[in-house]
């Protein structure tokens, strides 16, 4: 079963993490990201995202793995949200367990910051004040 | 001429219109494909500020082209 996964649909984080959970698990981090209503001093709607679905799922996958041999962690999943998603929705969860806090906040961090500078997911934003445009960091701006 | 199938993603699908396409090419590699297409279709990045992909995996802008790949530019990302 992969541990990164893409999900077009609302998910539930409380069976996720009861997936995660057995007497060995000291320790369990999370990290849940939400659509908020601006950006960069803008009003947000909703937005969409889309994904290169299959190197998502491969990247996705390598991040959990480089998590497992980098940090002291009995195990990691990230979910991933795609298509449209309206203020208050969660876009994006990682659960990590551990013997022990340090290892799990650690790799926890790690995930979501990987994921966030490697899979190729891109979020275009629908603008309060009109408009809608795709967000490439470091890019030039789209409009 | 080597036949790939292109795949853009994000702005770069707005730029050129479609989500894919097969194009045939003299291109030597993965960069002088971009390098073309930038051209055609006035996509918004230069080569250096994306990355590339073959059959879904990453792959190095120098490598050469091979027939009925599949060939995606990937532009900066922004999930989570």
């Amino acid at each position: 079963m992969p541990r990164f996964t893409l999900s077009s649909t609302p998910f539930d984080t409380a069976t996720l993490r009861a997936g995660l959970l057995d007497a060995s698990v000291g320790a369990y981090a999370s990290f849940e990201g939400w659509v908020r209503n601006h950006n960069d001093g803008r009003g947000v709607h909703g937005l969409h995202y889309e994904a290169y679905a299959t190197l998502a799922q491969t990247e996705g996958d390598r991040i959990i793995d480089e998590a497992v041999a980098k940090f002291a962690i009995l195990d990691a999943r990230c979910v991933h949200r795609v298509g449209d998603l309206a203020v208050g929705e969660l876009a994006v969860w990682v659960g990590v367990t551990a013997a022990h806090r340090d290892a799990a906040f650690a790799a926890c961090r790690f995930i979501i910051d990987e994921v966030k500078s490697r899979a190729p997911i891109w979020k275009h934003e629908r603008y309060v004040a009109g408009g809608a445009g795709w967000l490439h960091p470091g890019g030039e701006e789209i409009r | 001429m080597t036949r790939v199938n292109v795949l853009y993603f994000a702005s770069l699908r707005d730029a050129a219109q479609v989500a894919g396409e097969t194009v045939s090419t003299d291109a030597a590699d993965l960069r002088a494909l971009y390098d073309e297409l930038q051209a055609r279709h006035q996509l918004p990045f230069p080569a250096r500020q994306l990355r590339v992909a073959v059959n879904g995996e990453f792959a190095n802008w120098s490598a050469p082209l091979s027939e009925g790949s599949d060939v995606a530019f990937i532009p900066p990302v922004s999930g989570g």
